[in-house]
């Protein structure tokens, strides 16, 4: 499933997303399938990485690490089995879109993980999909069936003396999992606990062997990368921020969908161009940019061009690309319990502060939501989400505790109403004795 | 324990794809297989998985109790999860899930008596561009409104009659 | 022995708080700050188990890093400069307290932790005292895992120690975690109850009261206990064990101060099997038979009925026959051996025998540093265990060769009857019945070649000329080997050190005149006196002399004492000051914790029958100190430092064998076959031993 394509998005990736059968082999071979990877067999691993270096690709997942940098970091010396993993555990709140690239093309993920195979000298892989989407693992299953029906994964690929194997692996429900550790120790059978790191997974990551860990996205864009030329795939986006990605708008638009634009593509124009503006002809109020993990932006915040490092300069996060668009009527201590409600669910609950502090902030947005808060407490929430800041285990922590931060330094008035609508009118002695 | 053929083929067939030595990553799928056969995850599933992917009952135990995915408890024939997450929330998700609790009489992983459906209030479950959505059993539902919701849970209730 | 000089690691320079330090490469920097004095406060790290940098205590700041760092996952680094104890971390501290006890009870006073509870101290230090959390906190029901362990889940801080002590430290991983975020909690492997050692090392490694011990919860304050650290006396790895003692009743033991050679290991009977001094059938005053019965009589009478007795079968020139304990002191037994010598003109002296050490120290022939210490497990760079379920048998040495896997990769062969535990870390586990070793042997022999060195630990299956062979084939490997032969008891090895054998003087001088083996004296109708110094010889056997006085000295009326005809109620070890002598020929330093109303020591039994008997002179002074200077003067190789055993350490002894095969009675040395749970004759009087669903074990099983 996919919504209308717009005319302003530059469809590199998802270009295939509307061709009939687009998810099956014949459809890719017609639509150059595997050329990229042919390609890559007449490269030195080195060439490979270049070209990534100079598509200044950086990952799709989350943190936004440049990928042609993290490839490179595995040790060729090393003469232990390395290992390709792909990310597919999709649970970032807003975030939607590894599903419709498996779901229309999952080829070109497999192209993706052959040409890592290639560049690192794996031969075997796995694609970690959240159990949830039990019925993209059947498509993937079918697309793998395919490529090794037709000598694009097993042994001796085309001829090229690569050996290849590559497996769908289910998950069972769990957002830390999309975390590359959690996902590593879980992939190997065990609770989605990160580990210490470093090393990082480029070093020692499943079986405690060099692993290319990244997100479907991420994979899929690689073939395009090597079809276009690194620079060419760099000049559709803005510098350091090369090439297309694909946003997931959701909430109070009149067209959410995902949709393929350049990095560096205009906030407005996506929101209100691309999308067709706020449903109902209501006031944009904000916008969490980049998955529920990201800091909030308020309408007035919503002007840049949306790469990388604009983000950070708005001191928030590209993330995995989940646009949630939230109108005038949006009652934002809701948003913010949701969110606490959902970290809490999902804290592996390995560290005190990512495992004690959502839950107690879970408890205090329950009570401001509720309309029996303190005015103690909106300070209360903001300190002790900035005591889990930089002091969890992994980045949960922060995922929870950065966007709270938000909610309360820029909606810190709609916390405030939150309290006097409880106010109760003193008309008694009796009563101030009862408040205490 | 024994499985029907279809699910211990699809078992050794996941069994299979991790190298030597390494099956305890078998562990998660197959235990969410076997669930989807049982019906819920037992004791003698729990042994079952760990003799195959040679580990201890204990360490197949951590997992279960680990992913929200896994239940112990037997769910309804068809699991109805209704995300409530910010993209459905801000879509009507927490008015399915109000509806659906008054529609059926149960709460969060409860069973109706007939032990037809179960309902889970799920997060972000992937469908925030097309929220808000509920999922039975496996299958996404879009753009659900409580229209869309009823007639899911009549053709639910009438598939028995 | 010479060690080959290698240069010494360069040190690596960094700067904690101000103070410029060195740390060789790799150190953490929590063990590094520990070493300088620096205390980084932590609740998950423990040195010597797995990293998990999940309580997030021991952040401190480190220059060029943005973000609070781990101390525990640090390794120290060149140049690094770090500061400890900063405003931002004293925040950060109590911070992750406060959430910390968001959900922990907040009843220190009726907590059987209060006191000593790492939580409590810490809030002492860095405040979150009062609290902001004014919600529910979470709870569940505390549950009884086995006679021994209880978990109560709102205590838990979930530092994981207990199950990583359980995992790594025993290699049993009886204890798991389950669910997930703030409900997680931690699992024992059979759903509600614990199957495994019941050592109680989770128990003593939980920094706080979540797990605690059935014999000991909510009996006393630790500060209303003296601690006691003295001598197991149940094996023969000889662990230290802190008793903490109160009303002259012991409530429990530990070693958390990681002082003696077993760190804090102890196993259940270490940690749980002192209970036996308390039983309710301990003799507390002499009896004598008379019409058939044992009546109770004073100390006074009873001793001079033995002394006449004694006497009068001196005169008359009839046979007497002696059981040596091997629960005795190295005095006890050395004071008995020359007693029965000098003074009842007798060399019919044994004690029950389960391992041939004489004939190991006679096949190494007077070659030095040959015996493995306990030491030298963990640092050895391959084991070879012959013979022996050494997690059952030898626990202290298992948990040795277990913390040499982990910790240095060492490689582990075991050849035995059965599956045993270590065969989960080894690097090759052959199973030979008994009797067929060698074979087993052969085919390790390419392997073994290879390591860089051994220590070879073998049980009662390989005695007498066995032992020879054993040796002759250690030295084709052509590698530095040592040996441990494995014994059963506490002091089964001080028993044939100091002379508690018939053809062995004290030191293995041979004695010119050898006297008769424990069978042997079972079998003399002749017998005229049958004395049994802390042994139940008669258990499930007769004495052939129907006719024969029997004296026993014993904490229990056991078969032996039933068969006697003036019964003495001894003292334990646990109520005793002496030393012992383990497996590995470590002698260590008894200390009495208790006393027991009525009782005597055994070294104070026997001088004053000698003294009744008018032999003191010959038998010389009975104070455990007296005796102990003799030994030291006069024992080869027991010219241990004293400093070392003063101060509660272990004192390596040096046997040498004087030169002369003995016949060392192969068919007398046989193991008891001890399991964790069981523990010779004191096992059945331990309440809480036989409670245990393991009770009694069996070998060979994993
Ligand atoms: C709590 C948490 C959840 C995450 N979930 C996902 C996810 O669902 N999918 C994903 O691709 N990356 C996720 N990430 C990011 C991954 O850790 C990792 O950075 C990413 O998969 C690397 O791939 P990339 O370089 O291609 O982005 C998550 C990170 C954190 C801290
Ligand atoms: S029971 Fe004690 S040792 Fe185990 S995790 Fe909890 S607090 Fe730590
Ligand atoms: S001691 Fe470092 S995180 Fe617990």
């Amino acid at each position: 499933m996919f919504n209308e394509p717009h005319p302003a998005e530059v469809k590199v990736i998802s270009k295939r997303f509307g061709l009939p059968n687009s998810a099956s082999i014949d459809t890719y071979l017609a639509h150059e399938g595997y050329q990229a990877f042919l390609k890559a067999v007449e490269m030195t691993p080195e060439q490979i990485i270049d070209e990534l270096k100079l598509s200044s690709l950086r990952g799709r997942g989350g943190a936004g690490f440049p990928t042609g940098m993290k490839w490179s970091f595995i040790p060729r010396d090393n003469p232990k089995p390395k290992y390709v993993v792909v990310n597919a555990d999709e649970s970032e709140p807003g975030t939607c879109k590894d599903r419709l690239l498996i779901e229309n093309d999952p080829h070109q993920l497999i192209e993706g993980c052959l040409i890592a195979a290639r560049t690192i000298g794996c031969k075997l892989g796995y694609i970690y999909i959240r159990g949830e989407y039990r019925y993209l693992i059947d498509i993937m299953d079918k697309a793998l069936a395919e490529a090794y029906a037709h000598g694009w994964l097993g042994k001796n690929i085309k001829g090229t003396g690569l050996d290849f194997d590559l497996y769908t692996h289910s998950g069972a429900g769990a957002y830390e999992c999309g975390e590359e550790s959690a996902l590593l120790e879980s992939l190997e059978g065990k609770r989605g606990v990160p580990r210490i790191r470093p090393p990082f997974p480029a070093v020692s990551g499943l079986y405690a062997s060099p692993t290319v860990l990244n997100n479907v996205e991420t994979f899929c864009s690689v073939p395009a990368v090597l079809r276009m030329g690194g620079q060419a795939y760099a000049d559709l986006g803005t510098p350091k921020n090369g090439g297309t990605r694909l946003l997931c708008v959701s909430g109070h638009v009149n067209r959410p969908g995902v949709y393929e634009v350049p990095l560096g593509f205009p906030m407005q124009k996506m929101i209100y161009e691309v999308c067709g503006g706020i449903r109902a002809g209501k006031k944009l109020k904000a916008v969490i940019p980049g998955g529920s993990s990201s800091p909030v932006l308020t309408a007035e915040e919503c002007d840049f061009p949306m790469d990388y490092d604009n983000y950070a300069r708005m001191k928030t996060m590209a993330g995995s690309g989940g646009m949630m668009v939230m109108d005038e009527d949006t009652d934002i201590v809701k948003v913010a319990l949701r969110t606490m409600r959902f970290y809490a669910h999902e804290s592996c609950g390995w560290c005190i502060p990512c495992r004690e502090g959502t839950t107690w902030l879970r408890k205090i947005l329950t009570r401001m939501d509720e309309g029996t808060g303190r005015r103690a407490d909106i300070d209360l929430i903001h300190e002790l989400a900035k005591n889990m800041l930089g002091r969890t285990f992994c980045p949960l922590g922060d995922a929870a505790a950065m966007p709270t931060i938000a909610f309360v330094e820029k909606f810190r008035d709609e916390f405030e109403a939150r309290l006097r609508e409880t106010v109760v009118p003193v008309t008694s002695p009796d009563q101030l004795i009862a408040i205490g | 324990m024994t499985f029907s053929q279809a699910t211990e083929k699809k078992l050794q067939d996941i069994w299979s794809r991790y190298p030597e030595g390494r099956k305890r990553s078998a562990v998660i799928p197959m235990l969410m297989y076997a669930q989807d056969e049982v019906g819920q995850v037992t004791p003698e599933m729990i042994a079952e998985v760990a003799r195959r992917c040679e580990v201890t009952p204990l360490q197949v135990e951590e997992v279960v109790g680990y992913y929200s995915m896994l239940n112990k408890e037997r769910m309804g024939k068809h699991h109805v999860q209704i995300c409530t997450n910010i993209a459905c929330l801000l879509t009507g998700g927490e008015e399915l899930w109000q509806h659906a609790v008054k529609r059926l009489g149960i709460g969060h992983k409860q069973v109706t008596a007939d032990g037809l459906i179960s309902l889970e209030e799920v997060e972000c479950a992937g469908a925030c561009s097309w929220a808000p959505c509920v999922v039975d059993g496996y299958e996404y539902h879009h753009h659900v409104t409580i229209e869309k919701l009823d007639q899911l849970l009549d053709s639910i209730q009438k598939k028995v009659q | 022995m010479s060690t080959p000089v290698t240069a010494p690691p360069a040190l690596v320079n960094f700067t904690v708080d101000g103070r410029p330090l060195t740390a060789p490469p790799g150190t953490l920097l929590i063990d590094a700050c520990k070493r300088a004095g620096i205390e980084i406060p932590a609740f998950c790290y423990y040195e010597g188990y797995s990293l998990q940098a999940a309580c997030r205590m021991c952040l401190v700041e480190v220059e060029k890093m943005p973000k609070l760092q781990t101390a525990c996952t640090l390794p120290v680094s060149e140049g690094m400069i770090v500061r400890s104890e900063t405003e931002q971390i004293a925040k950060a501290r109590k911070g992750t307290l406060e959430f910390l006890l968001t959900n922990h009870p907040l009843d220190c006073p009726v907590c059987d932790k209060g006191g000593e509870c790492e939580l409590q101290d810490m809030v002492f230090r860095y405040g979150a005292g009062e609290s902001r959390f004014t919600e529910i906190k979470n709870h569940a029901p505390e549950r009884q895992w086995s006679p021994v362990v209880f978990y109560d889940p709102a205590r838990c801080i979930l530092c994981y120690r207990c199950v990583r002590a359980c995992n790594e430290g025993m290699g049993v991983g009886a204890l798991g975690v389950t669910n997930r975020g703030v409900v997680s909690e931690i699992v024992p492997n059979k759903v509600d109850h614990l199957d495994c050692d019941e050592c109680g090392a989770c128990i003593d490694i939980c920094p706080v009261g979540a797990l605690t011990s059935n014999t000991y919860r909510y009996k006393t304050r630790p500060w209303e206990m003296q601690h006691v650290g003295t001598v197991c006396t149940h094996c023969s790895n000889g662990c230290k064990t802190t008793l903490g003692v109160r009303n002259d009743e012991i409530v429990r033991g530990n070693n958390r101060d990681r002082s003696g050679i077993n760190g804090e290991f102890l196993c259940v009977k270490g940690r749980y099997g002192f209970d036996f001094t308390a039983n309710e059938q301990r003799l507390t005053s002499p009896m004598i038979r008379l019409n058939g019965r044992l009546e109770a009589v004073s100390w006074s009478k009873a001793l001079g009925f033995v002394a006449e007795k004694f006497k009068s079968v001196l005169a008359a020139g009839g046979r007497f026959g002696v059981a040596a304990g091997t629960h005795l002191t190295n005095e006890e037994i050395y004071y008995l051996a020359k007693f029965t010598r000098a003074g009842l003109k007798s060399s019919n002296i044994d004690h029950q025998r389960t391992g041939d050490v004489v004939t190991l120290i006679d096949a190494l022939g007077g070659r030095q540093d040959v015996l493995a210490t306990v030491e030298d497990l963990y640092n050895t760079k391959a084991a070879l265990v012959i013979g022996s379920d050494l997690s059952q048998q030898h626990p202290l040495l298992a948990f040795q060769l277990r913390a040499d896997a982990r910790h240095h990769q060492a490689k582990i062969y075991t050849v035995t009857p059965g599956p045993v535990r270590e065969a989960n870390y080894s690097a090759s586990s052959l199973e030979a019945p008994a009797g067929e070793e060698f074979a087993a042997l052969d085919k390790l022999t390419e392997s073994l070649k290879a390591e860089k060195e051994l220590v070879i630990l073998f049980g009662d299956a390989i005695k007498g000329d066995r032992v020879r062979q054993l040796v002759a084939w250690a030295d084709g490997l052509g590698i530095p080997v040592k040996y441990v032969c494995l014994v059963d008891y506490s002091n089964s090895r001080g028993a044939v050190d100091l002379g508690a054998t018939p053809n062995l003087l004290p030191g293995y001088q041979p004695d010119p005149a050898p006297g008769l083996s424990l069978d042997q004296i079972l079998n003399a109708a002749d017998l005229a006196v049958f004395w049994a110094v802390g042994a139940n010889p008669l258990r499930g056997r007769e004495l052939a002399a129907k006719q024969a006085f029997v004296v026993a000295q014993t904490m229990f009326l056991d078969e032996t004492a039933q068969r006697a005809d003036v019964v003495f109620p001894s003292a334990s070890a646990y109520e005793k000051n002496g030393t012992v002598t383990n497996v590995t020929g470590q002698v260590q330093r008894l200390k009495a914790a208790i006393r027991t109303m009525g009782t005597k020591t055994d070294l104070e039994i026997i001088g004053l029958i000698a003294k009744e008997m008018g032999l003191a002179t010959v038998a010389g002074v009975w104070t455990h100190d007296a005796v102990f200077k003799e030994i030291h003067k006069n024992v080869h190789g027991y010219q241990v430092p004293l400093p070392l055993l003063i101060t509660g350490m272990a004192a390596m002894t040096q046997p040498v064998n004087g030169g002369v095969k003995v016949d060392v009675r192969v068919d007398e040395i046989r193991s008891a076959g001890d399991t964790l749970f069981t523990s010779g004759e004191l096992g059945r009087y331990s309440k809480l031993l036989t409670s245990v669903p393991e009770y009694p074990g069996a070998l060979y099983k994993r």
